[in-house]
Formats: C-alpha cells, structure tokens, sequence
C-alpha cells in the first residue's frame, strides 16, 4: 500500500497528536517511511548484489595493502595513491590502445613495476628500521604521486567509460542491475581465484607464505628474501591500480580518488586480520554489505558504521577475524 | 683541578641547562625578526600542538594517528563556549584543555592493550569517531559549516586593554600560555615520571618487570599530551575566530605528525622548528606554485630516510660527536 | 665544578643558540613574495586553488583577471590601478581563515571576494567582520546571509541555493510531474537545496516521497539506487555538488534511472559536463547562474564573451568565470562610484552597485546584501548539436531576478 508522503512541515502539522507509527524503524530523523520500507525481497536483494559489487573494490584494495603488511609487515600509506595511479594508467593505455582488456593486463604490470620502483629506491633503505618509517616515508609519497598526476593531466579529473560490451542493465531476476557491476563481481572473484592459486599452487607463493611466517627461514635455506619482498610489494601495487582501474568506470577518474580508498583499506585489513588474505576478502565482502544495507536504513551512518566496525575489531579482537598474532611489533 | 675554558658565559651555561627557558627566550624574541606575524603565531599554536604530540610519539614511542581528536576537541570546547554560551575566555580556555584531557583519556583506555601499528590504527579510528560526533552535533559546532563566532577582540587585564586583532599583541597573549605549557613539559619530563617515560620507551619488558604500571603510565601521559594539544587547539579557535571539522580529521593528525618527524622527536626544540619549517615551506611554496603537496612530499621524504632524527635531531646527534 | 659538565651546558646552551639563529635566519632568509605595490587598490581573493574543486578555483580567478584588467584598462581610480592577491585556501575553513587575516595585516588588502565551499565563506567572513573589512562571498549556501553571521561588510553576490532550487522546481514540477524523491548531499548546503526546492515546490503542489541523504563525498551511489527505483517517483532531484554530483549522474546513468523517471539538479556543475560528456548528463535539467551561450539573445553577454575569451584565449567563460568576474568587478565599480577606497564609503556605494553585466540587470538587496538575479535553467547539449567544444548546455528557461524569490529578510532574521 503506497502511503502519501509530503514534505517534513507538512508531515508535523497534519500530525498533530503526534507522529504515526512508522512500520519498520522508529528512527530519528528519518523522513521515509512508505511503499519501500515494505521491504520486498527483491529490494533486500538487490541491496545485497549492491554490496557484493561494493565490496568487490573494498576486496581488492584490502587484499593488496593486506598482502604487503602480511609479508613486508610494512603499511603502505600510498596504497590509495596507487589506486589513483592504476586509474590513471588506464586512462592513458586506453587512449592509445582503444581496447579495455588490454588495460586490464597492462595496468597491473605497469602499477606494479612503478611499485616496485618504489620499494626498490624508497622502501629498502628503511628496512630493519622500526615499523614506523616506512609509514611516514609512504605518507610523504602519497602527497607526492597526487601532485605529479596533477602535473600530468590536470586537476579536473578525466572521463572514462566502460567498454560497451559492459554497459547497460541486466535483468537479474530481482530486478535491473548494472551488467558492470556483475562484471566486477567476476573479475573480482577469478583475481582471487588465480591469487589463491598462485600461493598455494605454485613454489613462489610457497616461498611467499613461508616467509610470511619466518623470514629467517628463506634466508637459512638461501633464498634472496629482497627478491620475494620486491616481488610481493609489486603484486600488492598492482593489484591496487588493477582496482583504480576497474572503478574508474564507476566512479570516474581525478587525482583524489584514492583518498577514501586508503581509509576503507585500512578498515577492511584491520577487521579482516592484517596479512590475511581469507580475512581480507571476508571482511571486505562483509564491510561492503554492511555498507550497502546501513545506507537502506540510516545513510548518514555509513562511514560511521565502518570506523566504528574497525574500532571494536581493534579493541577486542585485535587481530581482526582471520588474523595472525605477532605482527605488530 | 679546574680546567678553565676559553668560552664561558654564565647565561649560555643558565640556557643550556634550561632548554624550556632557551625555547622560551627564543619564541620570545621570534617575532620581532620575522616579518610575518599572523605565520609566526600559526607556528607558535602549531609547535604547541607538535609538543604535545610529541609527548606520545617522541617520548613515548608510541605512534598515535589521533592527535587531531584532542587538538580539536580543545577547539571546539573553547569555541563552543565562548560563541554559544558567552562565557569568559579564561574559562573556556580551561574547558578546552579539560575537555581534550578526557578525550585523550577515554581513547586511552580503549586503546591500552594495543601496540605498535594497531595503536596507530586504533587512534585513527577512534579519532574518526569523534569527527563524527562532532560533525552530527552540529546545532552546537555547526556541523561541516565549523563554528563561528568565537570573537575575543579585546582582552582586559585590569588597567592593560590587549587588543588582538593586532597580531603582535596576540602572538605575546598566547605566548604566555605556550610558556606555561611548555615549562609544564619541562618539569614532567625532568620529574621521576619523565624518567618512568624514558624506562618505557627504552624497554617495556624492563620497566615493568621492575614493577612499573605500564598501562598507567601511558594513559597519563597520553593525558598529559592530550591536553597540551587541547591547549593548542583552544588558543588556536580564538586565533582564528572559527574552529573548523576538519580541524578534528585525519590530515591534522598527518600535518602534526609530519611536523614532529620534521623537528626532531624527542627534543625539546624540534618540536617548534618542525613546526616553523613546515609552516615556513607550505608558506613558502604556495606563493610560489600550487604544487606544494609535491614539495612537502619530497622533503618529508628525503627527511625520513636520511634525517630520521628530523632536522634538530641530527643536528643535535651531529654536535654531540 | 669539572669542566666536562661545563662543557656539557656550554654545548647545550650553543645548540640551542645553533637552533635558534638557524630559524632567525632562516626567517630574514625568506624570500619575499610578491607583495603589494605602495599605492593600490588590493583585492584579496582566497581560492580553492588546491582540492576538490581546484577547477572552479580556476575559472573563478580567471573571471576575477578580466575584471581587474578591465577597472586597470579604464584608468582605474585617478590612476591608481587595482590588483589581484590570490591565495591559496585549500578548501579548509582554518587555511582560508590563516590567508585573510595575513591579507588584511600584512598584504594591506583593501577587499576581500572569494571562497567557493561554503565553510570556508563563513570562516572568511568572520575574520573580515571582526575586521570590519568588505567580503563579496562568491559561494553559493545562503548562511551567509542570515543574521547570525551577516554584517554590513557582508555581501554575497552569488546567486543561492534557495533562488537555484526554486526557480528550477518552478520550471520542472509543473512539467514533469509532482512525485519527487530527493537525494541529497548530507550537510549544509545540500540540506540549502531541498529546503529551497521544497519550499517551492509545494506551492505547486509537489509531493515528497523520500529524502534520502548521502554523505559528503559519497564515491558509489549503487545503494541508493534500488530504493530510488522502487519508489518509483515522476522526478529524482539530484541536490549536490562537484565530484558527488558528476559520480551520481554517471551512476545513475548506469542504473538505468532515466528509464523510469527524470532527474533534475537545483545547479548544474558546468565542470562535471565538461569531463564526463553528454551521455551521462543526458535529459537532465538543472540551473545555473550563468551560461556563455545565451551570447545570441543578450548584448551583455557578447561583450563579456568576448572580452573574456580575448584575454583567455579563446576560452569561453563559465558559471563560475562569470561569478569571479561579478565579484571583484562589482567592489571596483563601488570603488570607483564612491571615489575612494574608505570602507565605509564603499559599503554604501557597493549598496546602490547596479548593473547587466552578462545575464541582465543584478543589485544588491538592501537588507542582507544578496545580489538579485536571474536563474538560467540548462539542459545538457550533445555534442552533434553544439557548436564546439565548449557548447555543452542549451538554456531552456530563464527566471528573472526577483527579489519574492529569496528568503525574506524577517526569516533570515534581519529586520524588516
């Protein structure tokens, strides 16, 4: 049944014995209460699809700054400015090349490489030095890749759009969805498919996880350690800009976008267990629907809520849900 | 016997024994060689703030990414009071540094067990938190559009009228505060609990196998930080007349941090040349080009890998071989 | 006493010292920026130069350039010429409070125009009030305006959310139907637009089925969307600005939303047009204070077009070109009329300040200063039908200035 809304001061006036009984929530200052809030299962749905592509983005940025802190137990403060970075790769790729899958190879290759830069030239040095420096040094260096993609392309932001294989709305069954965003939902879970795949199946991402564990152990057994951190910061890099790029169609292209990033990173690797990459994934998908269905009820609590999720993880389960002990330091 | 030497001065020797007072001394002479008043007292507010910072961070080892919690909470106390309700400078002024006090002690106490990193997150978070809050409070601190208002032109101290929209007069106004606060540090820091503070931050497992309350002590200290920030922040809505939210965000919290690192941590001077230098730079560079974030960047990068000891620390290290 | 303690203190004593005539030196070191000529009239003009809306800044100087470069060209006053001091506020309400009072003191500024957040406004204001300095706000939210913060010193001469939002409900309801659902940018100014366009709309009758706020900043929309959908309204009205607004239309766009109903902005951002392009701003409607195209139909307009464009290089100017312009050219028109640069003197000329500089007749009104003005109502252009690159908006309507438009002035609490 459709109840007729009108505006707030007309909703205190025609009231005048007080307010009617809102069906679902009595919450404060809520101004919606009628068809929607009969809560159809097709709206608790698509509301659910929506954070699954939600927190697909929050996976990928999670998984990257998780894996580096894992292994390098380094928290790259940059994290969100080589989101911005991949964005931005693919913006130029694209225009030359014309072709998004193309992007979708060359971007993590060359965010990477620029990553491994980075860790080579900026990150090594501080190695040994306490946990604090390579924080401090990735914070100056967000300042750093912002101003120079300004320098590069401007402050106005750049369009991108997605390819038109991806575009429109699908019918899900529940309702139109945007095909891209299933399309991220795929992509999302073969990426971790072949991460998964990669530290389990294969003798690098053994040497990976055993490091992970002990680094003294590769060095006993004679493995240059350098090499496997160079390579792993490269991987967590590049799997930031592969995720710049796959949002840029979302939400668009501009020297800031990796600010917010950086923050729902740390809330997604903080709740997930730092260095876990099982916590990474769960902890984002469940930030994401968080997300999604906070912003049904009470949007103005949707950042609250992660901050908030991020605080009680911290204060009582202070090595997130799949964490390990003894990272800190 | 008593080997004289070439170079002695009684007050170099008073100074030296006194850094407080040489900083004092210092800031007290600062502005009449510097031409930019309204910077000077930005580097004043600023160096206060990375003092208090530096409490935790320096002297405690403890990287703290909340420090803007208490900076603007100390703001907003003061600034709440004195545009909304009237009251007297003097006691908004207490109510700030009170209020960022019990700010810094209930994000203590929830923060206690963590370490290392996960401090630096749990602060982060938390101090997002009280963004929020205050951000929702917004018929008292109006919200994302901050607090206005917070208009103390003249000040009366008896005979002595000061007015403060005279920023040389206002610099000494808030001078007097910043002393206070400072020689306040100086007397916590040279007391048995300053040396508490340095046992910890040398060896916690030591300090509290001899029987020292680690967790305490921390909580006080972080206290102590938090309402020398608070202070900071309090003469700062007054400096300004407005008190801003994003005084209460992250990028302050980064902004102070990058200060400490740039002084010196740890020393009693570092913390104020951070202070100058960074504000200094950013002064320095925005008249010049838009691209300061670049600028700041680099320096503070160079600084983390070949001056960890920022700028007064190494210096200080340099000297003492 | 053995010497290594003395020598201990000396060193403690000299390091300080060290310390400290490093900083003095540092300090009579310092470059000197570019500072005020003796004689001149001063314009201190803080800027988001840096940020989120670094493009606005921009435009906003370079209208400001052309007004001071026209005032300088007509022989300024008796000869002595007016001059820009822009400053960098970084979008933060303290920055932009730290740059004014440094304007005020050591710059000697004169006036002061600016700001484009409306935080920063009321920062900036409240410096230049406590310094009984002109402010010309050319930020849109309309707290500026109300007593609270107002002062005779204050003006705000760009056009508000109240006269945006109105005149564009004024023109969209009766067209496009009366259930509405908003979304709006949770805080000041986006609460400023629903207000606005509530207040109008229900003069004709509009019928609000929701209003849904968004944070600040909000980079996915998507959860928003299915219950926009469901609800099923004739008209979405999108009350946002910047970077929300272009990612909420893109959004949008991809959700299907145009299939089901109309969206509508009480202002449309000229700069998320510019960078998107026409497919995501398709079918919407919002308004504007000023679009270079109306050039056809109005003669003011022409002549700033092309006074403009020959200072720029062919740029054509945009909303808020056109608002830098008005700011700076409306306090040396004061200056000029009052012959002097007497604070006083001018609020009382810049009071009676009149005039069509590209969109028609504008003037202050008497009790809270706000500069009277038309609305233009645009609808993005595709680009097979414009005329060039920078054709992006068709003006599809246009509300004349009236002053029964605005809040009155007992609401803002001035009074009557």
């Amino acid at each position: 049944m459709q109840r007729t809304r009108t505006s707030r001061l007309a909703f205190f006036t025609a009231h005048p014995g007080g307010r009617p009984p809102v069906r679902l929530c009595r919450v404060y200052q809520q101004k919606t209460i009628d068809s929607y809030m009969e809560l159809s299962f097709n709206l608790i749905a698509q509301q659910l699809v929506t954070g699954l592509a939600l927190g697909s983005i929050y996976v990928l940025v999670g998984v990257g700054l998780s894996l580096v802190f894992g292994l390098l137990t380094i928290v790259n403060f940059a994290h969100g400015a080589f989101f911005m970075v991949g964005a931005y790769v693919g913006v130029f790729v694209f225009a030359k090349t014309g072709n998004f899958w193309i992007c979708m190879v060359a971007v993590p290759l060359i965010t990477g490489a620029i990553g491994m830069l980075v860790e080579r030239v900026l990150v090594r040095p501080l190695y040994g030095r306490g946990i604090d420096y390579p924080l401090l040094l990735t914070f100056g260096l967000a300042y750093v890749m912002m101003d120079l993609t300004r320098m590069a392309f401007g402050v106005q932001g750049e369009p991108f759009e997605a390819p038109e294989a991806l575009q429109g709305a699908v019918d899900i069954g529940i309702g139109m969805f945007p095909l891209y965003r299933l399309f991220l939902i795929a992509v999302t879970s073969v990426i971790l498919f072949a991460l998964w795949l990669f530290l389990e199946k294969t003798r690098f991402g053994l040497i990976v996880r055993a490091g992970a564990r002990d680094p003294l152990v590769l060095r006993v057994l004679g493995i240059n350690v350098s090499t496997v951190w160079l390579a792993i910061f490269g991987v967590g890099t590049g799997i930031a800009g592969l995720a710049g790029l796959l949002a840029a169609p979302m939400r668009g292209v501009s020297p800031e976008m990796g600010v917010p990033i950086l923050i729902e990173a740390f809330v997604i690797t903080v709740v997930g267990g730092m260095g876990s990459l099982g916590g990474a994934i769960a902890a984002g998908l469940l930030v994401g629907v968080v997300v999604s269905f906070t912003t049904l009820f009470r949007p103005e609590l949707a950042e609250f809520s992660m901050f908030a999720l991020m605080a009680i993880t911290l204060i009582f389960k202070p090595n997130g849900l799949l964490g390990r002990k003894g990272l800190m330091g | 016997m008593k080997t004289k030497n070439t170079f002695q001065s009684p007050v170099l020797a008073f100074l030296g024994k006194q850094p407080a007072l040489a900083v004092m001394a210092l800031l007290a002479v600062f502005p009449l060689i510097f031409p930019f008043h309204s910077l000077a007292i930005n580097i004043l507010l600023f160096g206060l703030f990375a003092a208090g910072y530096n409490l935790t961070f320096g002297y405690t080892g403890k990287l703290s990414f909340g420090h803007a919690a208490f900076f603007g909470g100390g703001a907003y106390g003061c600034g709440i009071l004195i545009s909304q309700y009237a009251i007297a400078w003097p006691l908004a002024l207490g109510f700030g540094v009170v209020l960022a006090g019990l700010i810094a002690l209930l994000m203590g106490l929830l923060a206690m067990r963590t370490r290392g990193i996960y401090f630096a997150m749990v602060t982060l978070a938390l101090a997002q938190c009280v963004y929020f809050l205050f951000f929702q409070a917004n018929s008292l601190t109006g919200g994302d559009n901050g607090l206005r208002g917070v208009n103390v032109n003249t000040v009366n101290l008896g005979p002595l009228k000061l007015d403060l929209l005279n920023p040389l007069v206002k610099y000494y106004f808030m001078l007097v505060f910043v002393a206070i606060a400072i020689w306040l540090i100086n007397r916590i820091l040279n007391s048995a609990f300053g040396s508490i503070l340095e046992a910890l931050r040398e060896n916690e497992h030591r300090a509290r196998a001899c029987g020292i309350n680690v967790e305490g002590t921390r909580l006080l200290s972080l206290v102590i930080s938090g309402m020398v920030c608070g202070l900071a922040g309090a003469l700062n809505a007054i400096n300004l007349s407005t008190v801003s939210i994003d005084s209460l965000s992250y990028h302050t919290s980064g902004q102070v941090m990058m200060m400490t690192l740039l002084g010196g941590m740890g020393t009693f001077f570092g913390p104020f040349l951070g202070a100058g230098i960074f504000l200094g730079i950013e002064h320095v560079v925005t008249g010049i080009t838009e691209r300061w974030q670049l600028i700041v960047g680099v320096i503070f990068i160079i600084l983390v890998l070949f001056f960890p000891k920022g700028i007064w620390g190494t210096a200080l290290a340099r000297y003492k071989k | 006493m053995n010497s290594s303690v003395n020598n201990k203190t000396r060193r403690n004593a000299l390091k300080t010292l060290a310390g400290g005539s490093s900083l003095v030196l540092g300090a009579l070191a310092f470059p000197r920026l570019v500072q005020a000529q003796a004689e001149a009239i001063r314009i201190g003009f803080p800027v988001p130069l840096t940020g989120a809306f670094a493009a606005e800044a921009q435009a906003v100087v370079r209208g400001a350039e052309l007004a001071i470069k026209e005032f300088n060209d007509a022989g300024g006053l008796n000869g002595v010429k007016a001059e820009l001091l822009v400053r960098d506020d970084k979008l933060n309400p303290q920055e932009a409070a730290t740059r004014t009072i440094e304007l005020i003191d050591k710059d000697k500024a004169n006036f002061i125009v600016g700001s484009v957040s409306s935080a920063v406004q009321l920062s900036v204001n409240n410096v230049t009030k406590q310094r009984k300095v002109i402010y010309n706000s050319i930020s849109q939210s309309d707290t500026i305006n109300e007593a609270k913060d107002w002062s005779r010193y204050t003006f705000h001469e760009c056009l508000n959310p109240h006269m945006t939002a109105g005149a564009v409900a004024r023109y969209a309801i009766p067209k496009m139907g009366k259930k509405v659902v908003f979304l709006t940018a949770d805080y000041a100014y986006g609460h400023e637009m629903a207000r606005g366009f509530q207040t109008a709309g229900k003069a004709l009758g509009m019928e609000v089925l929701a209003d849904i706020r968004h944070p600040l900043g909000t980079t996915d929309f998507s959860s928003y969307f299915p219950r926009i959908l469901a609800l099923n309204p004739d008209v979405l009205i999108v009350c946002n600005f910047g970077r929300d607004q272009q990612i909420s239309f893109k959004q949008a766009n991809d959700f299907g939303i145009k299939k089901q109903m109309k969206i509508i902005a009480p202002l449309l951002m000229h700069n998320g047009r510019m960078v998107d392009g026409h497919k995501a701003y398709e079918g919407i409607i919002g308004g504007t204070g000023y679009y270079w195209g109306i050039e056809a139909s109005t003669p003011s307009s022409k002549r700033f077009n092309d006074s403009f464009k020959s200072l720029h290089k062919g740029l054509y100017p945009t909303d808020y070109a056109a608002l830098g312009y008005a700011g700076v050219h409306n306090v040396l028109a004061a200056v000029k009329a009052a012959g002097t640069t007497d604070t006083e003197k001018v609020v009382t000329a810049l009071r009676a300040v009149k005039g069509d500089l590209y969109k028609g007749n504008v003037y202050f009104r008497a009790c809270d200063h706000q500069a009277v003005q038309s609305v233009l109502i645009v609808e993005s252009k595709d680009r097979a039908v414009a005329a060039n690159d920078q054709d992006i908006f068709s003006v599809v309507a246009t509300e004349n200035f009236d002053e029964s438009k605005l809040r009155s002035c007992s609401e803002l609490g001035h009074p009557a």
